[in-house]
């Protein structure tokens, strides 16, 4: 993973109104090129605030935003959008086509990408999300999760260099989940995206390569998923909870078997559990 | 109250160019007091199960009974609304359909349209508030002051003042974080007790489903793939992974155990504390430690 700082955040606050408490306050972090980086925290943590200032549909009451060493201001947000492709959590809000090949086009004829290449690229990013079948549906006859896969393929079309996951696989079924996951991963992968991705599905904050958690509008902790997940007991207090394998690999230590750590996944608890016992 | 769906058809926009066969021979039985989950993929048909219960939709063949009341595709069926009151669904993201100026209010306008007066609405929002862990301050309150998971308690509450006998859950939990998940989860186990409740939950969560249900049925393809309790649900787990379903963590793990040391231990378990116990003496039973 290189090391160039693609987004900084410095000393962020916010609040949505003067009566209201700050939804951030004075959070500082820096976000590298090409990482997966896992934004987690208890329902109004702040975690989404985030993401909408890093898009510029907010800004900072306080602090500054740099993306790509470009000061994020109300003059250059536009230019900075392009750079960042959003995915919500609810697909409905943010479907605008009357089928879903022309909800992916949309906003590729907003960017004003050639016939040509537009039709590639819906082409593409459908295939990618598995929806390819639906060209010509319209998006109410899809269910949630196929809304969703589409919405996705709308903004990998556009090519952004970060891609910002809301939630964005909550209201999956499992398959849907993986399959998005999976695409978001490979993207990441070939395209050297960036992805932040909010969340509250631990097993997919354990695969990120880094986790901020987010405690009241204040950044608590920042670290590989190794370090975030030895805090344990103190998730929990967070509203978070730990994930199965550290679970496990507690109570299993309780019982008396011995293991050399805690397991993060399942297969090294299993190996260990195997190796430990059976073999001499 | 007893629902039972009886071999149960559903087509979207039958007799046009556009009919979708929905749901086909589906046979549910839900008896008074039962805890049901639905799992299945998205486009399994759960959702359009989940309007049967209610008569939301009418079957295209087949029969639905909701009480003493029976809904079939060619019987015009009147009188409904009983069966929308004893019936309450409480739709995925519940807290979009609040809209009055006060939260007591919310509450109220169910049981109000349904012909309660306005002094047992109030008496009611009083328990229903309770009953979804708030406190009786917050009924002065706009609900768009509250935050979301206080939100969507609010629209629950709504569900629970029109006093239904069945309550119907569309994915309850989804964008809370764990610790709300739990806690509206067990919310609801309580009042599947306390109020001698049917309970119907539709979710793609095996852990709630494993968790609270004592019954689940397994839709694919718009018809019914499986059904019956937890234990004999997740006794196969290969079948429901095969269909790309989850299944419970404890299970999957259970597998993997199983697989690595060539062995079968002799029960699914359900919950990580049978699981620890089952390991714990696996490992002292072969004892080379």
């Amino acid at each position: 993973m290189s090391k160039e700082k693609l987004v900084q955040l410095d000393n962020i606050s916010f609040q949505y109104a003067l009566e209201t408490g700050f939804a951030l306050r004075n959070v500082s972090f820096d976000i590298y090129e090409g990482e997966w980086l896992a934004l987690v925290g208890h329902n109004g943590s702040g975690k989404s605030t985030l993401a909408k200032l890093l898009n510029g549909l907010h800004f900072p009451q306080e602090g500054s935003i740099k993306v790509n060493g470009m000061l994020l201001t109300e003059e250059s947000v536009w230019e900075i959008r392009k750079k960042i492709g959003m995915v919500f959590q609810n697909p409905d809000n943010q479907f605008v086509g009357t089928t879903v090949k022309d909800d992916v086009a949309f906003g590729l004829e907003n960017n004003g990408i050639v016939r040509e290449e537009m039709l590639e690229r819906v082409k593409y990013s459908l295939e990618k999300v598995k929806m390819a079948q639906f060209l010509d549906q319209e998006p109410h006859h899809l269910s949630g999760g196929q809304k969703q896969r589409v919405a996705i393929a709308g903004v990998i079309a556009l090519r952004p260099s970060i891609i910002i996951l809301d939630e964005a696989t909550s209201m999956l079924d499992p398959r849907g989940r993986e399959e998005v996951l999976e695409t978001v991963r490979e993207l990441k992968e070939n395209h050297h995206m960036t992805v932040i991705s909010i969340t509250h599905d631990l097993e997919e904050a354990v695969k990120a390569d880094r986790i901020i958690v987010m405690n009241k509008g204040e950044l608590y902790r920042e670290g590989s998923p190794k370090e975030i997940f030895q805090l344990d007991e103190e998730l929990v207090q967070l509203s978070l909870d730990i994930p199965f394998p550290v679970k496990l690999s507690k109570l299993l230590k309780e019982q008396g078997v011995s293991l050399s750590r805690h397991f993060l996944s399942e297969e090294e608890l299993v190996a260990e559990l195997w190796t430990s016992h059976y073999k001499k | 109250m007893d629902i039972s769906l009886q071999k149960v058809e559903y087509r979207y926009q039958a007799k046009t160019p556009f009919e979708r066969l929905a749901i086909k021979d589906v046979s549910i039985n839900i008896p008074s007091g039962t805890f049901l989950a639905i799992i299945g993929h998205t486009g399994s048909g759960k959702s359009t199960v989940l309007q049967h219960l209610n008569a939301l939709l009418k079957p295209t063949a087949g029969k639905v009974v909701i009480g003493d009341k029976e809904v079939t595709a060619d019987k015009k069926q009147k009188n409904l609304k009983e069966v929308r009151q004893k019936v309450g669904i409480v739709f995925q993201f519940p807290e979009h359909q609040l809209f009055e100026e006060t939260v007591e209010k919310d509450i109220c306008f169910g049981p109000m349209n349904f012909g309660v007066t306005m002094e047992e609405a109030q008496r009611r929002a009083k328990v229903a508030i309770k009953q979804v862990g708030l406190s009786e301050e917050i009924l002065s309150k706009s609900p768009f002051d509250l935050s979301g998971g206080q939100m969507r308690r609010v629209a629950i509450a709504g569900v629970l003042a029109m006093e239904p006998d069945v309550i119907v859950l569309d994915e309850p939990t989804a964008g809370l974080d764990p610790r709300g998940r739990k806690e509206i989860m067990d919310m609801f186990h309580a009042l599947h007790i306390e109020r001698k409740l049917s309970t119907v939950l539709v979710t793609h969560s095996m852990e709630d489903a494993s968790k609270y249900a004592d019954h689940i049925v397994i839709m694919q393809n718009g018809e019914v793939y499986k059904k019956g309790t937890p234990e004999e649900i997740f006794t196969s787990p290969e079948d429901l992974m095969q269909l790309g379903l989850d299944v419970p963590e404890v299970v999957r793990f259970q597998q993997k155990i199983e697989e690595t040391f060539h062995i079968k231990f002799s029960q699914t378990c359900l919950t990580v504390e049978m699981l620890t116990k089952e390991i714990a003496s696996l490992l002292k039973g072969g004892g080379q430690k």
